[in-house]
């Protein structure tokens, strides 16, 4: 009976690590914390209503950050306990973490760093900047755009919670590859967790992408043709295309791992008729462009800062169009480079090689329309073009690694040795991430109305750039001195001690930087009267997003503007704001219909992680009934008239006014420094304690 | 926001210092890096054996080809930046600037170029270096048939009809050739860094490999690939040795160690980890076969099973 209704999920399956109860006790406390909040100001409702069933893009774009953060800084902690492990476990002594442990540790670091940090900031930065690039009011589906996100939600919570009700994680690597992840090998709920992590937010992201693609193609403003996109909107249509046509793939192949681990099925099992060599297709096939999925919205975010920065547009943007085109349609076709050392023919491995050599030639191009679009351009170095400066550096060295690893003889030496992970982090911190940074940095002050300190940013940076050449730099030779991937113990006589030891030290000045990071925010908030930017336009941009307020009202344009060149703005700027007029505005109704098909599709996740059938079929159930209801609901939709715009938009402009008349356009005032901000911390935490100022909350 | 932006200027060190550190901090850690190096085994790069040597040889080709294209460029846009810096000089300024089609065609065509070069290496490097190409020698090649298990190496001389765990001795210039096979145990990847690149161990297929070394000593082999708890002690030694030296080792292994029969070999195949060296004589001639025809299946893949394997080589 208890069987049947709690599955295999017992007592024993509780948490009982000194990391797990660890975890949970900060999670706990958390959540604690955050509700003593909501109720102590009484912002429960507020919560509920404007934030969690909202369909604005912006305020999810703010919500998929605010995930994707936290999980950067849970990924993080990941990392420096895996190089605490390595830099420790050498000859005789184990570390502190034992093999499974480790093993799992960095099995989550992989995927909570793929998909709830890139995947997060990126769809976020997409929600936030593409519907107002293109000049729309909302998406073509807002109910999909929510769904798809709490579906993320889903599998972050997925992915987290074998802190919180025990059991375990996969301790199989990223990819879980078969037959290491199959039942005979890995029998735990481990596996199981990590299936419905990916399956949940995998499925959340092929229907945001979906969305974004009708969203880019039917839903622009009046004259913005295909050829006047701004190079983001680009760079998210080819990512998104390449979603839709991979992610069904992870679907399905997750969805086979599951029968073969619930149901005793024999898709990718050793014994049994089964092709383990099958699933490590099908994942590449799909993880392969993944990686692409990340980087394309990144190269669309270079391209706005370097030309923003520059002054000048895009030069050659139809090559730098084609240079994504081809990105994104090779790189659906290189998959078999990850295993050339499973055993296929010279033949096979030779082609494979070939077209990664042919997709450096796009990447090369968009380089090159970088460099032609600094030429004779007048370069301002803001933080969002720093972080360009870093990626191109960092970048290109995992570029030329990458193209040694395309040789399959030379890929036979460097295939699972730390080379290649140095290779790949190369790549997408040096592309992915710093391009998250140079966005987040260049429309903070369209998210929030002030920009970032600058001062602490390049302190950041710094330690960032230095970080990375303290941790990578040893790792790329710990590889060439034939040092495997994922070893939780080595002898002493490998001489490879000393550089797990830099690695850690690396990753220590990281963590500096991701303080500092922190830091530049609240210093930001604490001085934005200083950083405030009234106009909307900090930068001079280019593009539509910047013809907005910061932050934008919640219908983003009051008039819909007619586009007549690539870089819209500017030629608005140049031939005159149009004359606003006040107009009916119809926008759609906040839902929480995505957020009960999330939470739904979390039970089925998790009643079949722990075996519980009866509350798999009922949460299945739910889900179709909830469809069913929403789909007959007919009001979806309200409107805003021209009255309500009009009272909306004259408050904003006489805020606009007074703030203007305070502190001037943009203050003379320097941004803080460190130092300062200390000390600000310090006298602020002394006033309150002198003046016992807490009562009074 | 011009006398904002030229109050930040400033804060900027000049060029020459930050060159300057910049140099200072990447010479003082190249110089670190060196000291670390000195007298370890840099495996990929002290190769002691033909095919290591060969892919030594191809990395740092593809490593100069692509630095030759990659230095430069990276160079130039650094180079740009800071000549079209905001406060050089607005002179140069000119927002109308376009580019013409030789640039365009520049741009696609230099890249290109430079991944034909690259591309009329891969082709023949790829064939020429392919795991299961018989190596070329006067001297008949040694077999040794590999099996991964959970979480050690056996290693089977079929000629010698002797048998190892996580200890295999080779003789020098003498082709060798691995049949790589796995029992019981996920895909794992068997890789000996100084002698040659790794392969997959797979159960129920058998992937060739061969090696020739050219240098007596001890190397260090392992699993490159998690194959579960037991991976980071999943290694072995590859000792290479004289003729007569490793003639020798096999008498007096046969000497000293016990049977290989199929009740020694259940025993042996149960998960363990951190194995010690072991060693076994005689060994059941048929066991490597049953292992491998174990996966096979069916009937029918009984059958093609031989034929399938020889069709991938």
């Amino acid at each position: 009976m208890k069987e049947f209704f709690l599955g295999r999920l017992t007592q024993d399956s509780l948490p009982h690590d000194w990391v797990t109860v660890g975890g949970t006790g900060t999670f706990i406390a958390m959540f604690l914390f955050a509700a003593l909040i909501l109720t102590r100001t009484k912002r429960w409702k507020w919560l509920w209503n404007d934030w969690l069933t909202s369909v604005d893009p912006k305020k999810i774009g703010i919500m998929y950050f605010l995930t994707a953060a936290f999980m950067l800084i849970r990924g993080g902690i990941d990392v420096i306990l895996m190089w605490v492990q390595q830099a420790l476990s050498s000859g005789s002594s184990h570390g502190i973490l034992s093999a499974d442990h480790y093993q799992q540790i960095f099995t989550a670091h992989g995927n909570i760093m793929v998909f709830f940090v890139a995947m997060g900031f990126i769809f976020g930065l997409i929600n936030y900047i593409v519907p107002l690039q293109i000049g729309a009011r909302d998406l073509a589906s807002p109910l999909l755009n929510t769904l798809g996100f709490w579906l993320y939600i889903g599998g972050v919570v997925m992915v987290n919670m074998f802190f919180v009700l025990g059991g375990q994680y996969a301790a199989t690597g990223w990819l879980a590859v078969a037959p290491l992840s199959g039942i005979a090998f890995s029998p735990g709920t481990g596996v199981d967790y990590w299936i419905w992590s990916l399956q949940i937010s995998g499925i959340g992201t092929t229907l945001g992408a979906i969305n974004f693609i009708m969203t880019i193609l039917k839903m622009r403003a009046p004259g913005m043709t295909i050829w006047k996109m701004p190079l983001f909107t680009w760079g998210s249509l080819f990512s998104m295309l390449m979603a839709v046509a991979v992610f069904p793939l992870l679907t399905a192949t997750l969805f086979l791992q599951f029968f073969d681990r619930y149901f005793g099925a024999h898709f990718f099992t050793a014994l049994g008729g089964g092709d383990p060599m099958m699933y490590t297709n099908l994942i590449w096939m799909w993880g392969h462009p993944e990686v692409y999925i990340l980087m394309l919205p990144a190269f669309g975010i270079f391209s706005e800062v370097v030309a923003t920065f520059s002054r000048k547009p895009i030069a050659s943007y139809t090559a730098n169009v084609l240079g994504m085109a081809g990105v994104s349609a090779l790189a659906l076709s290189v998959w078999l480079h990850h295993f050339f050392t499973m055993g296929a023919s010279a033949d096979v491995n030779a082609f494979f090689g070939l077209i990664t050599l042919v997709i450096a030639i796009p990447t090369a191009v968009l380089f090159f329309t970088w460099i032609a679009t600094m030429h004779r351009g007048l370069i301002r170095f803001d933080t969002p073009m720093l972080w360009f400066l870093g990626f191109v550096t960092i970048f290109t060295i995992g570029g030329v690694s990458g193209l040694i690893l395309a040789f399959p003889p030379a890929d036979f030496q460097l295939h699972n040795s730390l080379f290649l992970v140095a290779h790949f982090h190369s790549n997408v911190i040096g592309g992915v991430l710093f391009g998250i940074f140079a966005g987040i940095s260049y429309w903070f002050p369209k998210f929030t109305g002030f920009r970032l300190n600058e001062r602490i940013g390049r302190n950041a940076f710094w330690c960032w750039i230095i970080g990375f050449c303290l941790s990578f730099v040893p790792m790329y030779i710990l590889g060439i001195m034939g040092a495997t991937r994922r070893l939780d113990h080595y002898d002493a006589q490998t001489g490879y001690q000393p550089f797990f030891i830099l690695m850690l030290i690396g990753g220590l000045v990281i963590a500096v930087g991701v303080g500092l990071q922190i830091i530049q925010i609240v210093a930001s908030i604490i001085q934005k009267g200083n950083l405030r930017d009234a106009t909307g336009d900090p930068w001079n941009g280019r593009t539509l997003e910047w013809a907005t307020a910061s932050p934008p009202a919640f219908y983003n344009f009051t008039v819909i503007p007619h586009v007549i060149t690539r870089d819209a703005f500017l030629d608005m700027k140049r031939l005159g704001l149009p004359e606003p007029h006040y107009e009916d505005i119809t926008m759609p109704k906040n839902t929480a219909v995505g957020i009960y098909i999330a939470a739904l599709a979390f039970l089925v996740g998790f009643a079949f992680v722990w075996h519980i059938n009866w509350l798999a079929v009922v949460a299945m159930i739910g889900i179709i009934i909830v469809f069913v209801i929403r789909a007959f609901n007919e009001d979806s939709e309200y409107v805003v008239t021209a009255e309500e715009v009009k009272s909306i938009e004259e408050a904003r402009i006489a805020a606009t006014a007074a703030i203007t008349k305070k502190s001037g356009a943009m203050s003379e005032q320097e941004d803080m420094s460190v130092r300062e901000f200390v000390i600000y911390v310090y006298d602020f935490a002394i006033d309150i304690i002198r003046n016992k100022k807490w009562k009074s909350w | 926001m011009k006398s904002s932006l030229s109050a930040k200027q400033k804060n900027n060190p000049s060029l020459g210092r930050t060159l300057l550190r910049l140099g200072t901090g990447l010479s003082a850690f190249g110089l670190l890096i060196a000291m670390l190096l000195r007298g370890k085994n840099i495996a990929i790069l002290d190769a002691k054996g033909t095919i290591a040597s060969q892919q030594r040889g191809l990395i740092f080709y593809v490593l100069t080809v692509i630095l030759a294209i990659a230095v430069p460029t990276v160079i130039l846009l650094y180079f740009t930046a800071w000549r079209y810096r905001e406060s050089h000089s607005t002179a140069t300024y000119h927002p109308e600037a376009k580019t013409g089609k030789a640039f365009i065609v520049a741009i696609w065509a230099l890249p290109t170029f430079v991944m034909l070069l690259l591309a009329i290496a891969l082709v023949p490097a790829t064939h020429k270096l392919q795991p299961n190409k018989a190596l070329a020698s006067s001297t008949p090649p040694i077999t040794i048939q590999v099996m991964a298990m959970r979480w050690k190496w056996l290693f089977i001389y079929p000629d010698q009809q002797i048998a190892t765990v996580n200890y295999v001795q080779i003789p020098k210039d003498v082709p060798i050739v691995f049949d790589l096979t796995a029992d019981e145990a996920p895909m794992s990847s068997f890789w000996i860094p100084n002698l040659s690149g790794q392969l997959y161990a797979m159960t129920g297929h058998i992937n060739r490999l061969n090696l020739m070394a050219s240098e007596n000593g001890d190397y260090r082999g392992r699993s490159a690939e998690i194959n579960g708890a037991g991976f980071a002690g999943m290694q072995f030694t590859a000792r290479v040795s004289s003729k007569q030296d490793f003639e020798s080792w096999v008498d007096m292994t046969k000497q000293s160690a016990s049977t290989l029969d199929k009740a020694t070999y259940q025993t042996l195949v149960k998960p363990s980890e951190n194995n010690a060296v072991t060693a076994f004589y005689p060994v059941d001639d048929s066991l490597y076969a049953d292992t491998v025809m174990k996966y096979m299946g069916s009937h029918d893949h009984q059958m093609t099973a031989q034929t399938q394997h020889e069709g991938m080589y």
